[in-house]
């Protein structure tokens, strides 16, 4: 029972930490987005387009980032060139995600699964789930040890500061967004390689589970991931009936514990100062 | 006029769909015209449908004009459904008492729910788009352990409570007006909506507090200069956007199903933000853009049923048209 947990955790957290990895980079950048739950729907929607056209796993993946980047495209035009709301199209994007899955329903067939690498005692697991700790840790390095990050940062933190340097602030939320669709999207893939099949509710809300965790990790890669794991967690403790307490309840932890935070009742989230902002 | 270009480039867009799968376009318009205004019974249903839109249009432009986003619609909808029905099921009084309470324990539950997300803004700062998108989630997560557990109907497999009492029924428009057929389900709650909207009018555009609300969402410093404290209309418009959102739990509790279902909405939150940006946050422009995804949502079954289009192509459109329209209203500010 107790051993189940593990496995059951790191399958919960791996698409949220995906998602959230993603929503780090478009939030760095100073870019809003509501829009993960769609960009991951759509990630698992080009999975099974792809591995069912194909019958290879891989190249579904290659289809789910891509299409996760095609709405991240979409959503950093809209926001960034045209200025639009960034909320409002977070909420668009995910109507439009739902509606291509709705027109063009996909097969129900089953669909490969990406290879799985065993651990010993606790079972195997597919490939993005030892893939996340290193893209998290990546994530970390980019984000505050390189000079990319650095500028990334500074789109988020300002709306002047890339510009005194005479660089473009778009060009590099252009890059927030789209690495947050290409994550995301990841995630969605993640999800369908794992139960093999496509359903409409595959995503179930984790898109906003996840931006909760990018608010609950102080938009930081390392926090972001643990808060992943730690919702996954929460998650996953239905399987043992723990003092009896509804199912439900434990899945609203998460949620109180952001909301917690946010308000700064429990130690302090700080978003990117310009997060929003398109003009000074 | 850019929300009637958006319409036309919606109607265009599902023709020329339409004609890419090979089929007729002309058929399409034909049958969006004739379900929505063939005749009474039809229109009946247009408006039936665009009854909840109205409340959570409304209810995202009231927020809206004072810099507020409420994305809680959802969740609001549903704790002041089940409100309504808690009261509907547990009391049986004569309908001139019992129809205002189940409707005032509605409004309360959605201004508390609306409410919070506001007191943590005004006084911790805490941006109210998540936290109403947390209490969404808590709202229906409650919602359905209610429902699953203490109060579904005994010997019901179906998560949904008992009937509420008789006396708690919204009477349905078909048994005064002759000319709409008894099977019609437009109800009481559709006249509610209507007064809501004139209200909501009247509220921005003549009184005090409309005056607050409009100049704390335009220019929050310019109010706090002149005497008013944003803290406290951020409350409390949060609070009506909230209760606003809760009538549309009421028509769906009081007016259709009376009784509280597990899931009831099909998104009536968020297309409230659709609803409420085509008609330009105008509580008039709202109600008849709510009249328009009213019919979106009636013929999108005709749609499946005769052309065998699947609804998904209304959801793409839907979101399209958003998209545009707020690419549209990023660009005026920009320029301005």
């Amino acid at each position: 029972m107790i051993l189940d947990i593990i496995p059951s955790t790191l399958r919960m957290t791996t698409p949220l930490g995906y998602a959230a990895l993603g929503g780090i980079y478009s939030e760095r950048s100073g870019i809003i987005n509501l829009a993960l739950e769609g960009m991951m729907l759509i990630g698992a929607y080009g999975y099974v387009i792809g591995a069912h056209a194909s019958g290879s796993a891989w190249i579904g993946l290659t289809v789910g980032v891509a299409l996760g980047v095609t709405m991240a495209l979409l959503h950093a035009m809209a926001t960034i060139t045209f200025h639009a709301d960034q909320i409002v199209t977070g909420i668009a994007i995910n109507i439009l995600a739902l509606g291509i899955t709705e027109y063009l329903i996909p097969s129900t067939e089953r669909v490969p699964g990406l290879p799985d690498f065993g651990l010993p005692i606790i079972g195997s697991f597919s490939i993005l789930v030892y893939f996340l700790p290193i893209l998290m840790i990546g994530s970390h390095v980019f984000i505050y040890k390189t000079p990319w990050g650095l500028r990334l940062r500074a789109a988020g933190e300002s709306t002047e500061a890339l510009k005194t340097l005479s660089l473009s602030r778009a060009k590099w939320q252009y890059l927030g967004v789209i690495v947050s669709g290409a994550f995301a999207g990841l995630g969605g893939c993640f999800l369908v390689s794992d139960v093999h099949i496509f359903t409409k509710g595959i995503i179930g809300g984790r898109g906003y589970v996840a931006l909760a965790a990018v608010i609950f990790g102080n938009w930081r890669p390392l926090y972001g991931v643990a808060a992943c794991l730690f919702f996954g967690f929460a998650s996953s403790l239905d399987l043992i009936d723990l003092w009896n307490i509804p199912d439900q309840l434990i899945k609203i932890l998460p949620y109180i514990l952001t909301m917690v935070v946010l308000a700064g009742l429990v130690g302090r989230s700080r978003p990117p100062a310009a997060l929003g902002k398109m003009k000074s | 006029m850019p929300p009637v270009l958006a319409i036309c480039g919606f109607f265009l867009l599902c023709g020329i769909v339409l004609i890419l799968r090979g089929q007729n376009a002309f058929e399409f318009y034909k049958i969006i015209f004739l379900s929505g205004f063939s005749n009474f019974d039809e229109f009946g249903s247009v408006l039936f449908n665009a009854t909840p839109l109205i409340f959570t249009g409304l209810s995202v432009a009231i927020g809206y004009k004072a810099g507020l986003f409420n994305i809680g619609c959802e969740g609001q909808l549903y704790v002041a459904a089940f409100a309504a029905a808690w009261v509907g099921i547990n009391f049986n009084l004569p309908s001139v008492l019992m129809i205002p309470l189940c409707l005032c324990a509605a409004l309360l539950a959605g201004a508390i729910w609306g409410g919070i997300p506001g007191i943590l803004k005004a006084k911790f700062g805490a941006h109210e788009v998540i936290n109403t998108i947390m209490m969404n989630f808590i709202a229906l997560a409650i919602t359905n352990l209610l429902v699953t557990s203490v109060y579904r109907e005994p010997g019901q497999m179906i998560p949904h409570t008992s009937p509420i009492s008789k006396s708690a029924h919204l009477p349905r428009l078909a048994d005064a007006l002759f000319f709409i057929p008894d099977s019609n389900l437009l109800n009481a709650s559709f006249i509610i909506a209507s007064i809501s909207v004139i209200l909501c009018y009247v509220l921005l555009k003549y009184t005090r507090w409309g005056y607050e609300l409009r100049l704390v969402g335009n220019a929050p410093d310019v109010a706090e200069y002149g005497g008013i404290n944003p803290r406290v209309v951020t409350v409390w418009v949060m609070a009506l956007s909230g209760a606003i959102a809760g009538l549309a739990g009421v028509a769906d509790v009081m007016g259709y199903r009376y009784r509280f279902a597990d899931s009831f909405s099909s998104g009536w939150g968020f297309t409230g933000i659709a609803v409420a940006l085509l008609g330009k946050n105008h509580p008039f422009g709202v109600f008849a853009a709510a009249l328009l995804f009213g019919l979106l949502n009636k013929v999108a079954l005709d749609i499946e049923l005769f052309l065998n289009v699947p609804r998904g192509l209304f959801l793409v459109g839907q979101g399209l048209l958003i998209i545009w329209l707020v690419c549209q209203e990023g660009l005026t500010k920009r320029k301005t």
